[in-house]
């Protein structure tokens, strides 16, 4: 196993976290000591990527130092290490997530893994699969229901299935202030619904859905249901098997790992049934020059030589994580998420998307300025040293349906202090007031 | 308040960001060519309609109007405006070597000084080359009035 340094943050501080032990945490994370334009770096984009600990960048380098050979073939030592740190990684990510090993398969990010579920699908409506996928076969008048709230990621791949397949592309609209309208569910989800597909919590609106309720809805109907945690794998305890989803996709760098990993979790039964998406190497069992038969998941789905390196990173991202402790940095988030609206709310010609102060959020907040376009609010927040995201997120549908092209949204993780959210409240502070709008 | 920030966002270019010179798709002088072409920064979701004509009445190589609609951050609104005024009445040669000029100044990451001779009020710009992110804001209107007048140009030649 990989000699790694241990986080410096102490195994599970007992109480909440505070701005005592984020301080301790910040110095982990080289890139938090950085300046920028004069100024301490306050990072406020961990909603976009998160910044990497020590732990995870030493994981990578101990990796390609010691270990670095293709994995699941070739007898020598080094290819039987790497096949083994791989492995393990895969043990730890799938119990972050309550998953079997067998249930998490490794992808580039959450957008691959939806996309790596739609062409399973679409394969299948193409007669690939056989008897077994017959339940992932689409047909005209079939429906995919996603809701307006979703990312790019989690839209455009339905609706370029639904082209393929000739199902119907729905979805549950979102009312003036953003939140799901539930008392439509039962229009939208109906017997021809054969997936729903949607956020657990929302990048822009920072709101957690009712996955419980949306899951029974979907479950009468017989429908599929996928789950977007890139926003709530990184940032709270998720457990798959309590949500009862069918799929669930999250991305590596938005948790203190490097890019270039994400992963798909799915019920084995369904990813043992249904046909591959990335065919070639390492995912078959016996080959002709006619016909080849494939291998059981999670290997089903992982054609090719593999992201190693990134998946042992990731490993080390989620132990840091659960060092720390999924429910505390929830907690602290949550804190720093109302902290940053109640702050917002107070200053003038100021418009925050979604449920106001005193409503449930994850620590993040997208506003509007009254007269000032998000990407000089963003070249105004960079020029003292604040990193935020200015743009529609990879939401236009949800910006268009709230009235607004873009929108500036700062977004917090477990290092994030109270001083950074302060500083960044005060430079939104003389925003309008630089640009000489009143 | 770092100076780059107060080079990027002069004085005339919040004012220009506000009064919006040329917005509004107007209506093009009878006969006239006229060319018209949409931009648009994917990353941001600035966007820009422009209408450019040129007097169809032996002066072909005149603009006898430029307006435009759109909405953005305020160096893509802001250039617009000051282009609109500029362009207006310009030989279309002349235009053209200004809208390289300006991208040259645009692309130079802040190592050509801009020329208040030739850009005029466009040079209040040069901040602008600091920052390549904004370098597309600065330069979506220019663009579109480039794609106008080929539009309208191809039309002249029929």
């Amino acid at each position: 196993m990989p000699v790694v340094s241990t986080p410096t943050t102490l195994k599970h501080s007992v109480g909440a976290i505070d701005n005592t032990e984020v301080l301790r945490i910040r110095n982990d994370f080289p890139i938090l000591n950085r300046e920028v334009n004069g100024h301490p770096l306050v990072y406020l984009d961990s909603g976009a990527t998160s910044q990497n600990p020590l732990s995870v960048i030493e994981a990578e380098q101990e990796y390609y130092e010691q270990r670095n050979a293709a994995v699941h073939r070739g007898a020598h030592s080094l290819a039987v290490e790497a096949t083994d740190v791989y492995e393990a990684a895969r043990e730890t990510v799938s119990g972050f997530i309550g998953a079997r090993t067998n249930e998490l398969v490794w992808t580039s990010n959450a957008t691959e893994a939806i996309n790596l579920i739609t062409y399973a699908f679409s394969n299948a409506t193409a007669g690939r699969g056989g008897e077994e996928a017959e339940p992932f076969v689409l047909k005209q008048g079939d429906e995919i229901v996603v809701t307006e709230m979703e990312h790019h990621a989690n839209l455009i791949p339905w609706q370029e299935l639904a082209f393929r397949t000739g199902a119907t592309l729905t979805y549950l609209p979102v009312d003036d202030d953003g939140a799901l309208q539930l008392e439509h569910a039962n229009t939208v989800i109906t017997p021809q619904t054969k997936i729903l597909a949607f956020t657990h919590a929302s990048n822009v609106l920072g709101t957690i859905n009712p996955v419980e309720t949306l899951v029974t809805m979907a479950r009468e109907v017989g429908a599929f249901v996928v789950l977007d945690a890139c926003q709530s794998v990184p940032h709270l305890p998720v457990d798959v098997k309590a949500l009862d989803v069918d799929f669930a996709v999250f991305s590596g760098h938005k948790m203190l790992a490097p890019t270039g990993i994400g992963a798909l979790y799915g019920k084995a039964e369904l990813l043992n049934a249904m046909p591959p998406f990335l065919t070639g190497g390492s995912m078959i069992t016996t080959v002709t020059m006619e016909h080849a038969a494939y291998l059981p998941s999670p290997t089903r789905f992982e054609a090719g030589t593999q992201r190693i390196s990134q998946a042992v990173a990731l490993a080390a991202a989620v132990n840091y994580l659960q060092e720390t402790g999924m429910d505390r940095i929830h907690a602290w988030e949550v804190e720093l998420g109302q902290r940053l609206v109640t702050g917002l709310e107070q200053i003038d010609g100021i418009r925050v998307l979604g449920p106001g102060a005193g409503s449930e959020r994850i620590g993040l907040a997208a506003f509007d300025v009254d007269g000032v376009h998000a990407h000089d609010v963003g070249q105004f927040l960079d020029d003292k040293g604040i990193a935020v995201r200015v743009g529609h997120h990879c939401a236009q549908p949800l910006h268009r349906r709230l009235g607004l092209i873009a929108t500036t949204r700062a977004s917090t993780y477990l290092y994030s202090t109270t001083d950074d959210v302060d500083a960044f409240l005060e430079a939104v502070a003389g925003v309008r007031p630089f640009f000489g709008v009143k | 308040m770092s100076s780059e920030l107060q080079q990027l966002y002069q004085q005339i270019i919040l004012e220009h960001a506000k009064l919006r010179h040329g917005a509004g798709l107007a209506e093009t002088p009878e006969g006239d060519k006229v060319g018209e072409s949409h931009m648009l920064n994917p990353t941001c979701g600035d966007e820009i309609t422009l209408r450019a004509a040129v007097h169809a009445d032996g002066q072909e190589r005149t603009l006898s109007s430029i307006s435009w609609d759109g909405q953005g951050c305020s160096i893509s609104m802001a250039s617009a405006s000051v282009l609109s005024d500029m362009a207006l009445s310009m030989e279309r040669d002349e235009l053209m070597k200004l809208v390289d000029q300006f991208r040259e100044v645009m692309r130079s990451r802040g190592s050509l000084e801009a020329d208040e001779e030739i850009l005029g009020d466009a040079a209040a710009f040069s901040g602008v080359s600091k920052y390549p992110a904004r370098v597309k804001c600065a330069m979506l209107a220019w663009v579109a009035l480039e794609e106008a007048l080929l539009a309208a140009n191809s039309r002249i030649q029929k």
